[in-house]
């Protein structure tokens, strides 16, 4: 018995091999390890090499190319590559603006309306969480589509609904390059365009990250907290969140990496426009693969990009612990 | 007239006259909950609109029988609804001449194979890194969150290259056309999230439930499955749909990947709608297949609703 919750500990009696110690991790983990490492990290590898190539469409049977070295950074660094109207810092601070917007948005949202739907004596809660889970369920593909044809400036039903409601109709949501907020000049009306889109879609997820956290905390607290006078303001501000806490950061990190690395809204609603304006790293790497074919440079782009999340995540990560102390203190 | 007799009054009354002031005091707070309910019934239906205008929209746009390219008027139920578009799109083939019959089988495959893999050994994992100490651990638990960090277009090529060199034994063909290569793709694309979330939900667990299983005789196995397993079932029920809706709608990888049309995915085959669509939109087509796409998602997290939303874990620690 003392050996066995020493193995699970991890503590061996130091008789034992390292099989033996730990063997129950290794076993527990390697299934999920063997498949990140076949399919990502030798990916993840095989990229590091290509940006290092002028690997191109004609390599990628083949598999070969030739070393340039650091020539690909350099180049998107100093702005020489085959896009119009590139520009890498514009898009680093665009990129980082959107980011931040969105993982706000989503997570507001999607607690306040997972609070919201928590309380007692709501009709129809199980028809509530399905029918807004449905942004989420969709697929991206769908999701993008229809938002694109909801912005037309002619058809759109936006504009159709505005129009009904006598309000100015004609507005060219996608196209406009006049910044609607004069001292966020550079944000066009295509970025909030794109924003709403991806607030609809993406605050889903945050609402059901914390619905599931929120089952967990006990009612006691609640009532404890009542009892002793606290507002409701008060509970969700020294219970919920607190609580709420733990599920969420592992949430908004994942989060924040997606919504970085978020393609699909991006590239099928504005498309990057106008005149690049909205054009996200990703989407660059992306056109420099297709229609381009350039492998060798985007797959610099992507561990520029690989590098850039995971100082973001590292610092949330910071953040996060640095906030737990604070609470706890 | 008054004075004396509520003077008079005063003494028998007391107790009334307090709970009076409660009532008094309590008076707001009872109507308090009642309006904050109606206002939080406002709020969720306004959400619920916000959400479902697009939704409305295409439906709108699955029964128009005009077959439009683009809507001019804001029509909730357009002249002439017919369910034509949701009939054509499930029984004439596609682009590529594929049926609906068949990618559905295809994204179900997929899908379903996805979502119970990532669970398996989504968990595994997940409960070794919360509850297991080895060297490595925080360092482990990192690399499968930065794997995420890679766009995934970016992987693309690499593992097109990879997975074209693997052919499976007796068949003339290569991993990378096959919906198993698809898979082993999504799977590995839908761990990461699985195993940190799965592990912060069992870091939530009191060590006591198992410590007491194996106090009882259980090996560190039976502790797992048989008190662990059951206690993380809403942690679970997010990770099966989250699984499920990956493999279900992605596309960008499958397009790449898959060359026979018979082993396309609905995901597709409503990618492939939207190349023709630049020249002759089939938009109610279009509009009706997403639809069907999307029905199957909601229906599988309503079946799991309950799972998500029940406090199991709560009523072991609390019992």
């Amino acid at each position: 018995m003392a050996q066995q919750s020493g193995t699970i500990e991890g503590f061996g009696t130091g008789h034992q091999s390292l099989w033996a110690r730990y063997k129950l991790p290794i076993l527990y983990i390697f299934p999920a390890a063997l498949i990140l490492a076949i399919v990502t990290l030798y990916p993840i590898g095989y990229q590091v090499y290509l940006s290092f190539t002028d690997f191109a469409l004609r390599d990628l049977r083949t598999g070969q190319a030739d070393w340039v070295g650091l020539d690909n950074y350099r180049r998107i660094l100093r702005n020489q590559v085959p896009l119009p109207n590139f520009d890498f810092w514009r898009i680093l601070v665009f990129n980082f603006t959107w980011t931040i917007a969105n993982v706000f948005f989503h997570v507001v949202i999607g607690v306040a309306v997972a609070v919201l739907l928590n309380r007692q004596g709501i009709i129809g809660r199980k028809l509530f969480r399905a029918a807004f889970v449905i942004p989420w369920a969709m697929p991206p593909l769908v999701v993008a589509t229809i938002w694109r044809n909801m912005f037309d400036r002619q058809f759109g039903a936006i504009n159709l609904l505005l129009g009904e409601l006598g309000l100015k109709s004609n507005i060219d949501w996608l196209g406009s390059t006049t910044p609607p907020i004069g001292f966020l000049s550079f944000l066009p009306l295509a970025f909030y365009a794109v924003l709403i889109a991806n607030i609809w879609l993406g605050w889903p997820f945050m609402m059901v990250i914390a619905t599931g956290a929120l089952q967990s905390i006990p009612g006691d607290l609640y009532e404890a907290a009542h009892v002793d006078g606290a507002t409701r303001w008060q509970q969700f501000w020294n219970i919920t969140v607190p609580l709420l806490r733990p599920a969420m950061v592992p949430a908004i990190m994942y989060g924040t990496i997606l919504t970085f690395n978020q393609f699909n809204v991006i590239y099928f609603i504005s498309n990057g426009g106008p005149l690049g304006r909205t054009e996200i790293l990703v989407t660059q790497a992306f056109k420099l693969v297709n229609p381009n074919g350039l492998y060798g440079l985007a797959a610099a782009f992507s561990i520029m990009v690989f590098f850039i999340l995971l100082v973001i995540t590292l610092a949330q990560n910071r953040v996060a612990r640095g906030l737990e102390g604070w609470s706890d203190a | 007239m008054l004075k004396p007799d509520s003077v008079a009054a005063v003494p028998v009354a007391q107790p009334v006259a307090r709970s009076g002031a409660e009532t008094g005091y309590a008076r707001p707070r009872r109507w308090g909950p009642i309006l904050e309910n109606i206002a939080a019934h406002l709020v969720l239906l306004v959400v619920l609109a916000i959400v479902l205008f697009p939704v409305v929209w295409i439906v709108s746009m699955a029964i128009d029988p005009r077959n439009i390219s683009r809507p001019t008027t804001l029509n909730l139920i357009p002249p002439g609804a017919s369910l034509d578009a949701f009939k054509r799109v499930l029984t004439e083939p596609h682009a590529n001449n594929v049926m609906f019959s068949t990618m559905l089988r295809n994204s179900l495959i997929v899908a379903v194979s996805v979502s119970v893999l990532v669970v398996i050994f989504g968990v595994s994992a997940a409960y070794a890194f919360a509850r297991f100490r080895f060297p490595g651990r925080k360092w482990g638990l990192f690399m499968f969150i930065a794997v995420l960090m890679l766009p995934s277009v970016a992987t693309l090529a690499p593992l097109f290259v990879l997975l074209n060199r693997i052919s499976i034994p007796f068949m003339d063909e290569n991993v990378r056309t096959t919906l198993l290569g698809v898979g082993i793709a999504y799977t590995s694309g839908a761990m990461p999230f699985a195993i940190w979330n799965l592990r912060g939900y069992i870091d939530t667990l009191p060590r006591d439930l198992e410590e007491a299983a194996m106090v009882d005789g259980a090996t560190p196995h039976q502790a797992f499955v048989n008190v662990v397993l059951p206690l993380i079932m809403p942690a679970i029920a997010i990770t099966v749909l989250f699984g499920f809706m990956a493999a279900w709608t992605e596309f960008v990888l499958a397009w790449t990947f898959l060359t026979d049309p018979s082993r396309f995915t609905l995901a597709m085959g409503l990618n492939s709608m939207v190349g023709q669509y630049s020249s002759n939109t089939p938009w109610s087509e279009f509009a009706a297949m997403a639809i069907l796409i999307t029905l199957p998602v909601v229906v599988l997290f309503f079946m799991l609703q309950r799972w998500i939303v029940s406090g199991l874990a709560v009523g072991a620690v609390k019992g």
